[in-house]
């Protein structure tokens, strides 16, 4: 077969393809500077009417159901599904695949059962909603509390994926860690620039800039990868097969089940669960549906999102068997950034230094944003959750509780660099696991529940926040991620009693059964006027606060 | 009240708990909760018949159908496509049999609101 031998022709100059991408890092520079200049240029413009919380938070809720929409497909498409879902699939075949259909399956629940509600009932945060029926304090502490832990593990996330990145990009040695340092604290500084100045508005323009870079450069490489293979899925995998025998990998087992989860079902089963029912639950992505005037936006911003993501992970499914065909797993492993290099090697090989520079700097471009979007988050939740509903009761000063979320963006934006040195070399796709599995066990059943069911009361929305934030720490901390391995996060220590590397099968079950519970054993009964009020609010809209005027 | 989290600026002129009991409002809510409920059932047990089927029947899903294309890959393509299908299937639902129930409740609770304020100034 000669395509067969082609392949292996370009498989065989691999071994200096790490080299090759070294030598024309000026080119990623260049982009993505390009990249950052225009989007300040952006955020400078969309700044000029950030002057109420309104505006601040929630983009004077000006935005169109399909900006928004393709907003948070550039939220969600995080360095995590791009690099992350590729590489998994380039290295772990069919069980990478499995990744990307839970995230998409997952926007139903966001559709069907909170979307159009929770644009309904509330004005700026996830907790607006809870606390809607329930005890204001107690329930805003609870929620702002998980928000920020979910805010904190998927920043951690993010950032931690920069510095493997930034290798790629900057061509720096993989152990360079003082240099990729330097470009996480650019990162954070950067991003923190977007979010004081920018506010929710400059940051969706932001994300949607990226969005649409990320989705017609992932295009562009499916079709050239589909192009060389006769535009022939089975070819595709037959190419990526016969690499994989090539370098005695795992060959024709590639396509099938269990290469990554194949001895522990389990635990695909407690991944599966989490990313399921954690998309609906993620603060910074709820946020998002306050930026429309209305329910109808928001239910048009969900189908924008489940189309052009859902549309971008079937091109992670080409370009993931593209990097296991053309380039093949020991040469994407021993790249700089490892299995999250397998998109950008892709680009280089597919389309020479310049798709390599533009990928490398969307890629950039996508930490960047996400990041800039959970600080809005953590810090809307911080001013208007603890500031002004808890510390000083519902009257701050006017201008004071934007004054006090761009404080809190300072302040995040010097952990999260923080952190992202710290954890700069986890695995990101696992880390964002982690964040989607709190967010599911924390938020998701005290949102149905005050949604949907009646009788729900404070103390079931606070035993099943904290009870499944609590459990799903914990058993992270207990896990084999944590310790007991050589590549555990502690390698020396082994306190891993939890077998499974993701708490979702255990800890959310638990949080609906604690929100239950909770809610059967309390004394006290909820008002049924603001039960009332909230029920018909969130499916007329009535009282929903409409798009500011400017 | 003291609640900030209510948007509302009319709310006390409203009966919320009458709004709630009445026909039109609980004839909505049924429109909703008997598509959204047993729709979210139905995807999620076919997202984890999957899974389940993913994890535990490896043979099964390796089987080749056409060329190199196994039943795995048929069956985590045909979940895209479901959720596009539901996707659609639930906008087009909406837009027909909610969005004009849900309009006019709100116009009724809205033009009540408007009243209220407008003797209260003349007041």
């Amino acid at each position: 077969m000669g395509l067969t031998s082609a392949l292996y022709h370009v498989a065989a100059l691999d071994k200096s393809l790490g080299e090759q991408t070294k030598e024309t890092s000026w080119i990623n520079i260049l982009i993505f500077v390009a990249f950052v200049g225009v989007t300040l240029v952006v955020v400078f413009r969309a700044s000029r009417n950030n002057k109420t919380a309104a505006d601040y938070y929630a983009a004077g809720r000006s935005f169109s159901g399909g900006q928004n929409g393709t907003a948070i497909a550039g939220d969600y498409l995080s360095a995590a599904s791009f690099l992350g879902i590729t590489g998994a699939i380039a290295i772990n075949g069919y069980d990478g695949f499995l990744y990307s259909i839970g995230f998409l399956v997952a926007w139903l629940v966001a559709l069907l059962l909170v979307a159009e509600l929770l644009r309904n009932t509330g004005r700026f945060t996830m907790a607006d909603v809870l606390s809607f029926r329930l005890k204001q304090r107690p329930v805003r502490i609870a929620a702002a509390t998980t928000t920020l832990v979910v805010c904190f593990f998927y920043l951690l996330a993010q950032m931690a994926g920069a510095g493997g990145l930034v290798s790629l990009l900057l061509g720096l040695d993989n152990g360079n860690k003082t240099g990729q340092a330097i470009v996480i604290a650019v990162v954070g500084v950067l991003m923190i620039v977007y979010v004081l100045i920018g506010g929710m508005k400059g940051t969706t323009w932001v994300q949607i800039i990226k969005a649409c870079l990320l989705i017609v450069g992932a295009a562009i490489m499916t079709i050239i990868v589909l192009a060389m293979n006769g535009f022939n899925l089975s070819t595709l995998m037959d190419a990526a097969v016969q690499t994989s025998i090539d370098e005695g990998g795992a060959g024709a087992a590639l396509l099938n089940p269990g290469a990554a989860y194949g001895k522990a079902p389990l635990d695909f089963i407690s991944l599966a669960l989490a990313l399921v029912l954690g998309t609906a639950a993620l603060p910074h992505v709820l946020m998002r549906f306050y930026t429309v005037p209305t329910a109808k936006e928001a239910r048009k911003s969900v189908v924008w999102a489940i189309w052009l993501i859902g549309i971008f992970y079937i091109f992670t499914l080409v370009l993931g068997y593209g990097a296991a065909a053309l380039i093949g797993k020991t040469a994407i492993l021993a790249a700089p950034g490892g299995v999250n290099s397998a998109a950008p090697l892709l680009a280089f090989v597919v389309g020479g230094p310049i798709l390599l520079g533009f990928i490398s700097a969307v890629a950039f471009a996508t930490i960047l944003a996400v990041v800039a979007g959970l600080t809005i988050t953590a810090a809307a939740s911080f001013a208007h959750d603890i500031y002004s509903n808890v510390i000083v009761k519902g009257e701050p000063k006017p201008e004071m509780e934007v004054k006090v979320a761009r404080r809190t963006v300072v302040v995040i934006g010097i952990v999260a660099i923080a952190g992202g040195i710290l954890a700069n070399g986890q695995n990101i796709a696992f880390l964002v696991a982690l964040a989607f599995a709190i967010a599911a066990s924390a938020n998701l059943p005290t949102i149905i529940f005050s949604l949907f069911w009646k009788k729900f009361t404070t103390q079931g929305a606070l035993w099943s926040m904290y009870g499944g934030l609590a459990a799903a720490i914990i058993l992270i901390a207990f896990s084999p991620v944590v310790s007991g391995s050589e590549k555990a996060m502690i390698p020396g220590a082994s306190f891993d009693w939890f077998p499974l590397a993701n708490p979702g099968i255990v800890s959310i079950p638990l949080a609906f059964f604690l929100g239950w519970l909770g809610t059967v054993l309390d004394k006290n009964v909820e008002n049924p006027r603001i039960q009332a009020e909230m029920e018909v609010r969130s499916l007329t809209g009535v009282g929903a606060e409409k798009a500011a005027d400017h | 009240m003291g609640n900030s989290a209510h948007a509302s600026q009319g709310s006390p002129d409203v009966d919320f708990v009458e709004v709630q009991a009445s026909k039109e409002f609980r004839d909505l809510r049924k429109s909703h909760r008997s598509f959204v409920f047993p729709v979210a059932v139905g995807f999620l047990l076919w997202y984890f018949a999957y899974v389940l089927l993913a994890a535990y029947a490896h043979d099964f899903m390796s089987i080749k159908v056409w060329g190199s294309i196994n039943i795995g890959l048929v069956m985590g393509l045909l979940q895209f496509v479901t959720t596009f299908g539901i996707t659609t299937w639930y906008v087009t639902y909406a837009n027909n049999k909610l969005d004009p129930k849900a309009a006019e409740i709100r116009t009724r609770l809205e033009a009540q609101i408007a009243a209220a304020n407008s003797t209260k100034e003349e007041v």
